[in-house]
């Protein structure tokens, strides 16, 4: 298929100041949405009971919910599962009095008054386990940064290293804004795939480090910024077929994954997207307002010759 | 073109050949079967093969197969119905001392299992069961060291004619005061020479006292070893249970995880693991129990209790015959009278002990304290745990002693239930701490099934608009791409099969995304291929080209990659670390596959034809 005979040509730098201000902007919006109005956690990081259900023929909400209140559980969060067979009922840490005996309670509630009720799942987290997972998990994301950092800075230059974390750090705070404004239930998965999706983001923004370094040192170009635009340019196609690779697979999920990895698709789909913008206008942006120069790139034996080019 | 290396070529043959044997054995299902284990862990006895075919015989069930596999003996059956009613016959059959249960055992032919070659384990949320995590009340722990502390000084000093002034138990000490430094001093000499793991200071507020704790090594060692002595006694418990490949593993410093592929019932379960409950032989005090009962002095040497149901005060003596630490046997069982009972086994020194208790007190009373500890948590209104420690001691019998007994014997007053769950507990050993379940995962068989089913019909989807997008945008150098990403594939699910790797939703996922990104390298190859075309470069150089310029790209990427997903894996609990893992070796192999593989193949197709154009685009 030749649709692109040519390598496009985009001077994607000529808007790079208006680029690093939405994103700053957009960030700042992300960040606000988490704060104000908050993540929707799972029971994973909140503690708590879950419970899921399969009647065998449709049930009212306002009965389970009668059968729970008679049981003590009047506060019990109860809704439909994917279908009106199907009843997913939720408690709050606050309400499980004592330990995991609720989840045994709940189901002696329901099973008083109906048979042939079958348990699809039970969840139940203590406090102390999820407030040590939510813990975990920003310990995972920090380390995560650290790392590609550190090894960016080796390949690279501490400015495309700085580059790099600050559009992993934009990827994760979009997707975290994202959720919070669609209220995407935030479970470990969810977690997983934020750090995924910085493993993603990373390659695209690696890819084009990599290309911009080839082309400052064979090409004799001095501009750094008409240097970043071609290697833009040149990997462009790459990144919008990978990109597409990805979310076919990632839509084959949301489609036929099931519940239980909706919202790690939608996190991912999301992700996948701003990851794309964020390689271009985050990471080699803020490189070159670092002042990243071709003397930075070339090996060091090299450095002398370069300079005097 | 350069000739491509002929080891590479070797390589990639003995990949193929690898991967699709070690991978193998995922497509051959499973055999419903029953799996039979001697319960003190050691092989089967001669002619045991013979008993279980009796059993069956009479049963009327023709097992598939019968014989050991991997130290078990496993009876397998065309159906879960045969296998139900084997499994109950065998039960009742063998009788104790075996663990008979149900199991689903892999189809893979007896030449691949002979290589090593294995079938992925399915986890929880693919196939049902439950998953517990405990954690060991180490409070419970250090509080009975300071008692200890608080029994063992004070008669130390006694013996060695060490006055003292008081004692008090401090949260975290016992404080002894004394009249003069001088003798502060010796007891502080005695304290040191008998006991070495108690750390001794006195407080600058009060010169004359000393605070004996526990050292922090010390501390450390008796957590450890009552979380260890509660692992064993939870794997007891959980072999009493008669699942298959049950998982009982510590996590941390105190935690214990709990696995149970298939069960389904968890309220007896819960009740069990977390159970405290024991016994203890004590002889009945002749004083008047009401008396002591209604003006709250006990006599010395005796401890007031109550009879379960009627909550009648009796007195009985501190000493005790028999405890929980001498109970090595017992069996639920019926007495006399038709009532439920356990027959219980002592050790030698209860033995010894009930021998001569017994022996001299003929005609008197006896009782059994039902013993059991609980621990509670509450949330206050900030929602931080609050731990409550409740004592349940209730008097099950008294019985008139009507002959001497030691080794064996029976004890009444219990409901069926109680009987038969008191009698695995004594069994399985007594927790050296309580436990409380922090956390837990049940998923039932038919959520099971389904997430298998979305996973693979999900996995399926992915491969297939892959497959398309790849060969029609590529073309032959697509198909190459989808030949590297099937081999890629079966490495992934053989290597994950050799490490005996546990399959689970988030690592089905793990492999779905993989697939998207894994073409990633061949896409970064074969743009480089079209760039380098497009900018008239020969089609046998350009191709060359291609894989030389994007190889240290790819290997970039993949390692920065490979970071992310080890911090996944070093951080995550259970099931991340299944989508870390899948992540991790999809990108090792990918790294293989996408670039020798797919140029191995360019190379045997195009390397001796004369081409005017590269079949890229």
């Amino acid at each position: 298929m030749k649709f692109f005979a040519r390598v496009p040509n985009i001077n994607f730098m000529a808007q790079r100041k208006l680029g690093l201000a939405v994103s700053a902007v957009l960030t700042v919006a992300a960040i606000l949405l988490v704060a104000i109005r908050g993540l929707n956690l799972g029971i994973d990081f909140t503690g708590g009971v879950l419970v899921e259900v399969e009647y065998p023929q449709s049930v009212e909400l306002d009965t389970v919910r009668r059968h729970l209140a008679e049981a003590g559980y009047e506060r019990a969060v109860v809704q439909y599962f994917g279908s009106t067979t199907a009843v997913l009922i939720r408690l709050p840490p606050a309400e499980n009095a004592s330990s995991a005996q609720v989840s045994t309670n709940i189901l002696r509630a329901l099973h008083a008054e109906e048979s042939g009720i079958s348990l699809r799942r039970i969840e139940f987290v203590g406090p102390q386990v999820g407030e040590e997972l939510a813990e975990k998990g920003g310990l995972a994301l920090l380390f995560a940064f650290i790392g590609i950092m550190v090894y960016i800075a080796f390949r690279f230059e501490w400015k495309f290293s700085v580059g790099a974390i600050a559009a992993l750090v934009h990827d994760a705070v979009m997707v975290l804004g994202y959720l919070a404004l669609l209220q995407v239930e935030f479970d470990i998965t969810t977690l997983a795939a934020i750090l995924a999706l910085i493993g993603y983001s990373n390659n695209e923004t690696i890819v084009i480090f990599d290309r911009v370094r080839e082309n400052l040192i064979h090409q004799r170009r001095t501009d750094i910024l008409d240097v970043i635009n071609l290697s833009v340019n040149q990997t462009l196609l790459r990144s919008v077929i990978t990109h597409l690779t990805t979310l076919l697979v990632l839509f084959a999920l949301l489609l036929l994954g099931g519940p239980s990895v909706h919202s790690f698709s939608v996190a991912l789909i999301f992700g996948v997207i701003v990851a794309t913008y964020s390689s271009i206008y985050i990471s080699t942006n803020l490189a070159v307002a670092l002042g990243v120069s071709r003397e930075d790139l070339l090996p060091p034996e090299d450095k002398e010759l370069g300079a005097t080019l | 073109m350069k000739p491509y290396a002929t080891w590479k070529y070797v390589v990639l043959v003995l990949a193929i050949v690898f991967g699709a044997l070690y991978a193998a054995p995922n497509l051959y299902g499973d055999d419903p079967s029953v799996q039979i284990s001697q319960e003190n862990g050691e092989p089967l006895p001669e002619g045991f093969g013979e008993r279980v075919q009796a059993v069956l015989n009479a049963e009327q069930l023709v097992p598939l197969a019968s014989g050991i596999e991997d130290r078990h003996w496993v009876v397998r059956f065309a159906d879960t119905g045969a296998q139900l009613k084997a499994a109950d016959a065998l039960k009742r059959e063998l009788g104790r001392g075996y663990v008979v249960a149900l199991h689903l055992a892999s189809k893979t032919p007896a030449w691949l299992r002979a290589i090593g070659a294995r079938p992925m384990n399915l986890g929880l949320d693919l196939r049902g069961g439950v998953h517990f995590l405990l954690e060991v009340d180490v409070d419970d722990v250090r509080t009975r060291a300071i008692e200890r502390i608080v029994n063992e000084v004070p008669a130390l000093l006694r013996k060695e004619g060490i006055r003292y002034t008081g004692r008090r138990v401090l949260a975290e000490a016992a404080q002894l005061d004394f009249p003069d430094q001088e003798r502060l001093e010796a007891a502080h000499r005695a304290i040191a020479e008998a006991f070495r793991e108690y750390d001794l200071i006195t407080p600058p507020d009060a010169p004359l006292s000393l605070q004996v704790r526990l050292s922090e090594a010390e501390a450390k060692r008796i957590v450890d070893f009552a979380v260890q002595q509660n692992l064993q006694t939870l794997r007891n418990r959980v072999n009493q249970l008669g699942v298959a490949e049950p998982v009982v593993q510590r996590q941390g410093a105190n935690r214990i995880v709990v696995q149970l592929p298939g069960v389904q019932d968890t309220t007896r379960v819960k009740d069990l693991l977390g159970a405290t409950a024991t016994l203890e032989y004590r002889a009945v005090a002749e004083e008047d129990p009401y008396a002591a009962a209604s003006t709250g002095i006990v006599p010395p040497g005796t401890e007031l209790f109550y009879t379960r149901g009627d909550r009648r005060p009796v007195l009985l003596k501190r000493e005790v015959i028999a405890g929980g630490d001498n109970l090595v046997d017992a069996a639920a069982t019926v007495d006399e009278n038709g009532g439920p009972a356990v027959s219980v086994t002592l050790d030698g020194a209860g033995a010894k002990r009930m021998f001569a208790f017994t022996e001299k007190n003929v005609g008197k009373p006896m009782a059994v304290l039902f013993k059991e500890r609980e621990v509670v948590t509450n949330y206050n209104a900030k929602g931080e745990p609050i731990r409550e420690h409740r004592q349940v001691e209730e008097v099950i019998s008294i019985a008139t002693i009507r002959g001497v007994f030691g080794k064996r014997f029976q004890t009444t007053g219990l409901t069926s239930k109680e009987a038969h769950d008191l009698a695995l507990l004594l069994k399985a050993g007594a927790l050296a701490a309580p436990v409380e379940i922090v956390e837990e995962r049940t998923v039932g068989p038919s959520l099971g099934a389904d997430n298998i089913q979305q996973g693979f019909s999900a996995a399926v989807l992915g491969l297939a608009l892959v497959v398309i997008f790849m060969a029609v945008y590529y073309r032959v150098f697509g198909l190459f791409a989808i030949a590297a990403l099937l081999l890629n594939l079966i490495l992934l699910v053989a290597i994950l099969s050799v490490m005996q790797a546990t399959l689970t939703m988030p690592g089905i996922v793990g492999i779905v995304l993989h697939m998207g990104i894994a073409v990633d390298a061949n896409v970064l190859i074969y743009e480089r291929i079209r760039e380098e075309l497009r900018a008239g470069t020969k089609p046998h150089a350009a191709i060359e080209a291609g894989y030389d310029r994007a190889f240290l790209t790819i290997a970039d990427a993949n390692i920065t990659g490979l970071i992310a997903t080890i911090v996944l894996f070093a951080l995550g609990e259970g099931p991340i670390k299944g989508f870390a893992i899948t992540l991790a070796i999809g990108i090792i192999t990918s790294q293989f596959t996408a670039i020798v593989g797919s140029r191995a193949l360019a190379q045997l197709i195009f390397a001796k034809r004369p081409l005017k154009d590269v079949p890229v685009w």
